[in-house]
């Protein structure tokens, strides 16, 4: 381990994954050497600091706390965090002599003061509650606010009624209609959805809609959604028959939130991935993590809306000590993350893995708590990357097992990574696997000695 | 779909019928037991869900051979960030952009990286590898640092993406030249190897044993393609020694002009050969020292016709248009002949001091020129200085020649000090207008004075109020390739002073931001080299 800063230093492929588009991962590289710095440092807490000469007579002042992590800037860019925030971490990712250790000036003390204070209270705040055992929290009229709870499942049951209409009549028709050009049912169905306040089953609709120009097999896939949409809906008319956390689920595909409640579940976590898929006007970034001691695998899920990256970043392959909160349903996967105890460091343990066979019978047992799953979060280990037909597979090193990689991989530059970090060897690769295959999110390299220091490789 | 999983093998009930039903539509095709649209999608829901939980692992198909092992030590953690982020620079780097700011050009220090990288030793990063390969597929300039960077994993990796095709050629697939210890093996690769892997192959026995190369070309010669004859021909000029002389003399009556012309100017980069003595026995009949005049000089009488003899020695007969025929044979003539013959032929004069001669009726720029090709393919030191003259003097003044091309030739001839000193001297004399191209022969680091002398006329400039962006092709040169110790007492030069009243508006804003991003160019390279040293 190196010693010279008092905080880890994180890599700089860890603060490029935290640019919220590539225009600010260009202009933040830019920035990333020590020429239009100035007066910059770090201290032992986790904060680092810079001035940053711009076109203007006076620099930005840019301050970042790692521990979040948070930015603040005297930039008027719109963009979380702004290329000198990117640029400033850049600098001191990669030149350890740039920010030498020291006081934060007071133009960026005060920042980082309140900040601490206001973490520090947060904690105290909890603390207290956790002592107490009771939740401060609560609606301020539970009577109106149950009121609002029912005439919403109205609504939702109003639409799920509606849809399934939609869908007999579909099948009435024959879904050969579905291929005629201009066939305008799902955009239309999946706006009487979002009026229905059903977001989720908004969603699978809109879905729909993509299935009949997706290619050969489009018939096969077409009446499998279907059929799985139309399960949901009669899952929703019948939710008072299901028991509880079959119909927590059901809700949470419906596009009910319910909010996170579980006792929060504290470990070293692993950032194992994090990336960011539109969806619709706004942005949902997912972070995949791992926690070493409790084994448990747990997504952080997060909106940015329309140009604005989402809130929550962290580097990937880095290690956060913290405590998570997971959401009601569909297997506990989603989480919030709550209190974090230090700072994260950059490095971890990759997760231990399993063979192709145990992940894909992982997915069928996720199956059993929620149907409507595309895809389960596993690690294999010891697998190796096989070119196969037009596509690749991820081929167990010692057994006679391999799944094939989903096609959504098949086009991304990490699939090559993966490759070249595997050399035709065994590595642990975490993804998704599912009915179209295994989906590559993070490989580790097997072998001793130096590829494996350098730790996670993101593939997504 | 291939590559999909397969299904479970107990799937009794008939899937393929509730798609055809579902269609064509169920009033048209009823199913199930009511036969109603809801029926067919509960049992398709079944379906679904009961094939996708019986999902099994397909086969694996046959795996690659693995990697060959690459024994370089690895990068050290910051040199590796260092790539990382040089290389992620590159793939963001979208199109041409304007203004280039203050800081630093990364793709442009990735050749020096690479350099640096490849002279310690140092394996490639595995994770890294693609976006190097992607690097060098878009500039070729990169290709064989990057290449020799990547290593074996890298052509292995290459193999199996048709996008780094071009990392396969001439690597001969990752198999190695046999070595000189194996004759049968030699002498079937060179029977049967492609054209690429026989030049590599040729050189390689060269470099062992000129004799058997040359015994080895032989044996095929005549067969070969014209096109194939002069390259092989042309790989003759690294390590060119009296021994190639008759193989030479004897291409001089090759069927091909292309290749007769390339070996007499291989024969005439010998001075003892005795085509260069036949070259040299008609030049002295043409260039003489003139008797006529009070006062030394030369006297010139190009020759009359360009005969039989003189065409097999590789005079070129007719000149391009334009060109008078006798001074374009007159030309040819002294280019090809020995330069120890002038010193004897002018009463043991020095070259500098023939130089120095005036020549009659204005035949001194074609035969300082057909010198100046001369000094160049017989690589003579002491004429280059001579016909470089003193730099300080104006270009146009001078003994030599005032073609900056030919002068960076000549320069090209010089030790590497004494190239810096002599280009320091003429950018301290005329400014960096017309040093660009004499710049970009002295070796880098730029040593001293050389350095100093550029950024002092760079400072020259600022303060006579120049277009700045006028120097900019000097100012990426001197990015690249001042020595990074210079950083400090450039410093000075970054702050913008008051404009003065006849300076080009602006133009002092950007000098400073100019300067600045030469002053963090040169410390990020320092970084860059401190990285990449082995612990």
């Amino acid at each position: 381990m190196r010693t010279a800063g008092p905080v880890a230093r994180w890599t700089v492929e860890q603060v490029l994954a935290l640019a919220p588009d590539d225009a600010s991962r260009r202009a933040g590289s830019k920035l990333g050497a020590a020429g239009p710095w100035s007066g910059g440092g770090c201290d032992g807490p986790g904060a680092v600091w810079g001035l940053c000469k711009g076109s203007g007579s006076k620099p930005y002042q840019t301050v970042v706390d790692i521990t979040g992590p948070a930015y603040k800037c005297s930039c008027p860019s719109r963009k979380f965090p702004c290329k000198h925030a990117l640029g400033l971490l850049l600098v001191w990712a990669s030149d350890e002599s740039a920010l030498p250790p020291g006081e934060a000036p007071d133009w960026a003390g005060e920042w980082l003061t309140g900040r601490r204070e206001r973490s520090a209270e947060k904690a105290e705040r909890a603390e207290q509650l956790a002592a107490d055992g009771t939740s401060a929290a609560g609606p301020a009229d539970p009577e109106a606010a149950r009121r609002r709870a029912e005439r919403r499942a109205e609504r939702i049951t109003g639409g799920a009624q509606e849809l399934e209409e939609r869908l007999a009549d579909l099948l009435r028709g024959g879904l050969a209609a579905a291929d005629q050009p201009g066939y305008g049912l799902w955009e239309e169905t999946a706006a009487r959805m979002i009026d229905a306040q059903a977001p989720g089953l908004a969603a699978r609709v809109r879905e729909l809609g993509a299935i009949a120009a997706s290619g050969p097999g489009w018939p096969v896939r077409l009446l499998e959604e279907c059929a799985l949409l139309h399960l949901l809906d009669s899952a929703w008319l019948g939710i008072d028959r299901l028991p509880e956390p079959l119909a927590a689920t059901v809700r949470t595909r419906v596009g009910l939130t319910a909010p996170a409640e579980g006792p929060p579940v504290r470990d070293h976590w692993l950032v194992l991935a994090q990336y960011d898929t539109p969806d619709g006007k706004i942005v949902a970034r997912r972070i995949w993590l791992h926690g070493r001691e409790t084994g448990r695998t747990a997504l952080l899920l997060s909106f940015g809306a329309a140009g604005r990256s989402p809130g929550l970043a962290l580097p990937v392959g880095g290690t956060l000590d913290a405590e998570l909160t997971p959401y009601p349903g569909a297997g506990q996967l989603r989480a919030e993350l709550g209190r974090q105890f230090g700072v994260p460091s950059p490095a971890g343990t990759p997760p231990p893995g399993d063979t192709a066979a145990a992940a894909i019978e992982a997915y069928g047992h996720a199956l059993r708590e929620d149907p409507w799953l595309d895809a389960w979060p596993v690690a294999l280990r010891d697998v190796v990357p096989v070119p196969s037909g037009d596509g690749w597979q991820l081929a167990d090193a010692a057994g006679g097992a391999a799944l094939p990689v989903a096609p959504a991989a098949l086009s991304r530059p990490g699939l090559w990574r993966l490759v070249a970090l595997s050399g035709g060897a065994p590595v642990t690769v975490f993804g998704e696997c599912g009915h179209r295959g295994f989906d590559p999110f993070a490989a580790w390299s097997a072998g001793a000695g130096d590829d494996a220091a350098c730790g996670t490789v993101q593939l997504i | 779909m291939p590559g999909t999983i397969a299904p479970a093998p107990s799937a009794p009930a008939p899937w393929e019928e509730l798609v055809t039903t579902a269609l064509l539509g169920t009033d048209r095709r009823p199913a199930g037991a009511d036969g109603g649209p809801a029926g067919l999608l509960d049992a398709a829901a079944l379906h679904t869900v009961r094939r996708r939980a019986g999902l099994l692992p397909s086969a694996p198909a046959a795996r690659p051979e693995p990697a060959p092992v690459d024994p370089r030590p690895a990068l050290p953690p910051a040199a590796r960030r260092r790539l990382a982020q040089l290389l992620a620079d590159r793939s963001a780097a979208g199109g041409p952009g304007g203004r280039r700011g203050t800081a630093p050009d990364l793709t442009e220090l990735i050749p020096q990286w690479l350099a640096t990288a490849n002279r310690q030793g140092f394996r490639a990063p595995a994770a890294l590898l693609p976006a190097l390969l992607d690097a060098a597929r878009a500039r070729t300039d990169l290709r064989p640092p990057a290449l020799a960077f990547a290593g074996p994993r890298g052509v292995w990796l290459a193999g199996l993406n048709p996008e780094w095709k071009f990392a396969l050629r001439g690597s001969s697939g990752g198999s190695s030249l046999p070595g000189p210890t194996e004759p049968e093996a030699v002498a079937r690769l060179w029977e049967e190897g492609l054209f690429a892997e026989r030049v590599a192959l040729l050189a390689a026995v060269r470099a062992h044993d000129p004799a058997e190369a040359l015994a080895l070309l032989a044996t095929t010669w005549s067969t070969e393609r014209a096109e194939d004859r002069l390259m092989f021909l042309d790989s003759l000029r690294t390590g060119l020694s009296p021994l190639d002389e008759p193989f030479l003399e004897q291409a001089l009556s090759d069927r091909s002009r292309n290749v007769r012309s390339t070996a007499a100017e291989l024969l005439s980069a010998l001075p003892e050969s005795a085509l260069a003595g036949r070259m040299a026995s008609r030049a002295l009949s043409c260039v003489s020292p003139d008797l006529t005049g009070d006062k030394a000089s030369v006297a010139v009488e190009a020759p009359h016709e360009c005969d039989a003899s003189m065409e097999r020695d590789g005079v070129v007969a007719v000149p391009p248009s334009g060109r008078g025929e006798r001074s374009w044979w007159l030309g040819q003539l002294v280019e090809a002949t020995p330069l120890a013959t002038w010193p004897a032929r002018f009463a043991g004069r020095t070259a500098r001091e023939i130089v120095a001669l005036p020549v009659a009726d204005g035949w001194a720029e074609e035969l300082h020129a057909a010198w100046c090709r001369a000094t160049v393919r017989q690589r003579d030191p002491e004429w280059a200085r001579a016909l470089l003259g003193t730099p300080s003097v104006p270009p146009s003044n001078g003994p030599g020649t005032a073609s900056l091309a030919e002068r960076s030739k000549l320069l090209g001839i010089l030790p590497a000090s004494e190239r810096a000193g002599w280009v320091a001297d003429f950018v301290a004399a005329h400014g960096l207008s017309e040093a660009f191209q004499i710049l970009g022969v002295c070796p880098t680091p730029w040593a001293e004075p050389l350095g100093r002398a550029v950024v002092d006329a760079l400072d020259i400039a600022r303060d006579a109020g120049s277009y700045p962006w006028s120097f900019s092709g000097v100012m990426g040169l001197a990015e690249r390739c001042l020595n990074p110790a210079e950083a400090d007492r450039l410093e000075v030069l970054t702050t913008t002073p008051d404009e003065p009243e006849d300076a080009s508006p602006g133009a002092n804003g950007y000098w400073s931001e100019a300067f600045q991003r030469l002053v963090s160019t040169l410390r990020l390279r320092a970084a860059m080299d401190s990285e990449l040293i082995p612990a």
